[in-house]
């Protein structure tokens, strides 16, 4: 956890989501700081996912806040929170199987680029060039990721391990501030989950602030620096690993029993 | 410019054709030929719509019906006897006008057909706007039968309104003068220029549309197919493509039908019911989904026969059989991936066979 103080990024305030009668995200609020690994944790239907999507803008809260820095970001479409420079990842991969990786990858960059239907339709210069200036950006991404060969091959046709590789670039694709991770480790086995960490490391290293909701015990306590556990829709810790590790409250959910 | 090879081999298929017609005397077939491309203008824009950024339309001969109607009805009216109003007076000034005598030295006064082109154009691109807004939310089915709806209410009115014709449509369409000595009319003397007038209007928008395919808009249409989710995380605003990718297909559809009415010199409520819809839609299903030349060579080939009856009573069904066939065996149609694989491999294959002989 870096010890210098630093502004909070992202600041979720009191955020409450109903489906039917059920609770599902019960008054959450939590910040995350700049430059860091934030994990949400919690069983199955703890809220995790909910409260993931609300930050996305998937989900519309019925009462509660999202902030990036000072901008309020909850009643944001997907898209518009996405112009912000907030890219998130899908536990089940969302690519267009039928285009090639690169295409899919390049789609990351679509907001940095502004030819519109008649550039398009004209082949007009400048969009031509924001064409080859946003190729020229991701190709490092795609050689990073290890997927620089297989440009061309359609996304339907890799394994799953490189298509999750392909939704890593994708969000990547647009140098983003925040990258959402929901269940990047989920179908991968132990040796691809050891990448991953990695890999997420490394993103952080370079100025990145990642939010990630992970059933992976290990993956997340192994590169978290803070964590945040729900509980039917509560949140019952924050903290860095090893305070969330001896919390008993959270021993109690995950182990069972009275008495923890 | 690699992509541009194909739209040269189409330009050299379509005076290949003219040329063989002109040869073994059969230039009578032009006139089918002529009717097909204006079709085939209508498929290549439903191919945008529904195989690239797959939002299924079945309204097309709607909007198809909108720019003949427009200017079908606009363009015979006649403004003699308004000449002393205030109308007649600033239509004339500004040279909007075409005085005719008939046979029987009877004035006739109509609009100038361009302006009815901008109208055909601007109504039936406003009509998508205002529909495709509400129902490009639905997915699916959802979306099928709200375009069929609207289809139907279009067929449905022109069917019934005095205005349109009725059931008889309206003739007498007058043709259509492009630029000083080329006219889009259906006169056995201008029939070969007719040729290459809609076969040059397909050309132009195929270059447009492969353009648009290869562009970051159309990454993000393509994408949206794939997944909507997906697009709009990446910062696509998926209801305005959508909206706009619609309208796109609402106007070619439109000119369609405006360029068909004037070569026609008419228009009959038929090309507005959903039969034709359907048509489109098996044309662009059969022609692989996101494949504009898929689209192009299945339109061209399909409409051809049967503009020349060769379906006969059958003709609807054929088409409605071939959308069930395809749905059933081949969903990513006739001409798909693995059909230009295999054209490419066996290429491959005689290239390298000659190669061997050489050796």
């Amino acid at each position: 956890m870096p010890d210098r103080a630093v502004a909070p990024i992202m600041k979720i305030r009191n955020m409450n989501k109903f489906f039917g009668g059920l609770h599902a995200v019960d008054s959450v609020s939590f910040d995350v700081k700049e430059g860091i690994i934030k994990s949400v944790i919690g069983p199955n239907g703890a809220g995790k996912t909910t409260m993931f999507n609300m930050i996305a803008g998937y989900h519309i809260p019925e009462s509660g806040e999202v902030y990036y820095r000072d901008t309020l970001l909850t009643g944001k479409k997907p898209f518009q929170i996405a112009s912000h420079g907030i890219f998130r990842t899908f536990q089940n991969l969302k690519l267009s199987t039928h285009m090639s990786v690169l295409e899919n990858v390049l789609l990351g960059c679509h907001t940095r680029g502004s030819a519109g239907f008649l550039s398009g339709m004209l082949s007009l210069r400048k969009g031509r060039e924001e064409e080859k200036r946003a190729v020229e950006s991701v190709i490092p991404v795609l050689e990073w990721l290890g997927i620089a060969d297989m440009k061309d091959t359609e996304v339907g046709n890799l394994s799953f391990g490189d298509q999750r590789a392909v939704e890593l670039a994708r969000a990547l694709a647009s140098d983003p501030s925040v990258l959402l991770l929901d269940e990047p480790a989920a179908g991968l086995n132990m040796h691809e989950t050891d990448i991953l960490s990695e890999r997420i490391r490394a993103i952080k290293d370079k100025g990145k602030t990642i939010l990630l909701v992970e059933h992976d015990m290990s993956l997340v306590m192994d590169i978290s620096d803070e964590i945040v556990v729900l509980n039917f829709g509560q949140k019952i810790a924050e903290g860095i690993p090893e305070d969330i590790q001896r919390n008993n409250d959270v021993i109690r959910i995950y182990l069972g029993g009275e008495d923890a | 410019m690699k992509r541009y090879y194909p739209v040269l081999l189409l330009a050299a298929v379509i005076i290949i054709i003219q040329l063989l017609t002109l040869i073994t005397g059969r230039e009578f077939l032009l006139t089918q030929l002529t009717m097909s491309a204006y079709y085939v203008l209508v498929a290549a824009g439903l191919c945008m719509v529904m195989g690239y950024a797959g939002q299924i339309s079945l309204g097309q001969a709607g909007f198809f019906a909108i720019g003949g109607y427009t200017t079908a009805y606009l363009t015979t009216i006649n403004f003699s006897p308004m000449s002393g109003k205030a109308v007649f007076k600033v239509l004339d000034a500004a040279g909007l006008l075409v005085t005719k005598t008939t046979l029987y030295g009877d004035t006739l006064v109509h609009l100038n057909p361009w302006i009815s082109f901008i109208l055909s154009v601007l109504i039936a691109g406003f009509s998508a706007y205002i529909l495709g807004v509400p129902i490009l939310r639905l997915k699916g089915h959802y979306l099928a039968m709200a375009t069929m709806g609207f289809g139907i209410i279009v067929y449905r009115i022109v069917l019934g309104t005095r205005m349109f014709g009725e059931a008889d449509g309206i003739s007498n369409v007058p043709s259509f003068s492009l630029i000083p000595g080329i006219r889009v009319s259906g006169d056995i003397s201008r029939r070969t220029v007719n040729y290459y007038i809609s076969w040059l209007l397909v050309i132009l928008a195929v270059l447009l549309l492969t353009n648009l395919i290869n562009s970051r808009v159309g990454r993000a249409l393509r994408s949206l197919h794939g997944s909507e989710e997906a697009a709009d995380a990446m910062g696509v605003d998926t209801a305005r493509y959508k909206v706009a990718v619609f309208v796109t297909g609402a106007v070619m559809a439109s000119v369609a039908g405006f360029f068909l009415t004037h070569y026609n010199g008419g228009i009959g409520p038929s090309e507005a019911g959903v039969a034709k819809s359907v048509r489109y839609v098996a044309i662009v299903a059969v022609g692989g989904m996101a494949n504009l030349w898929g689209s192009i060579i299945m339109g061209l080939i399909l409409n051809f026969l049967s503009l020349r009856g060769v379906f006969g009573h059958f003709d609807d069904a054929v088409f409605g059989i071939i959308l069930v066939l395809m749905m059933m065996f081949m969903p990513d149609g006739f001409i798909n991936r693995s059909f230009f694989n295999t054209l490419k491999s066996i290429i491959r294959k005689i290239k390298s066979n000659r190669g061997d002989s050489n050796a």
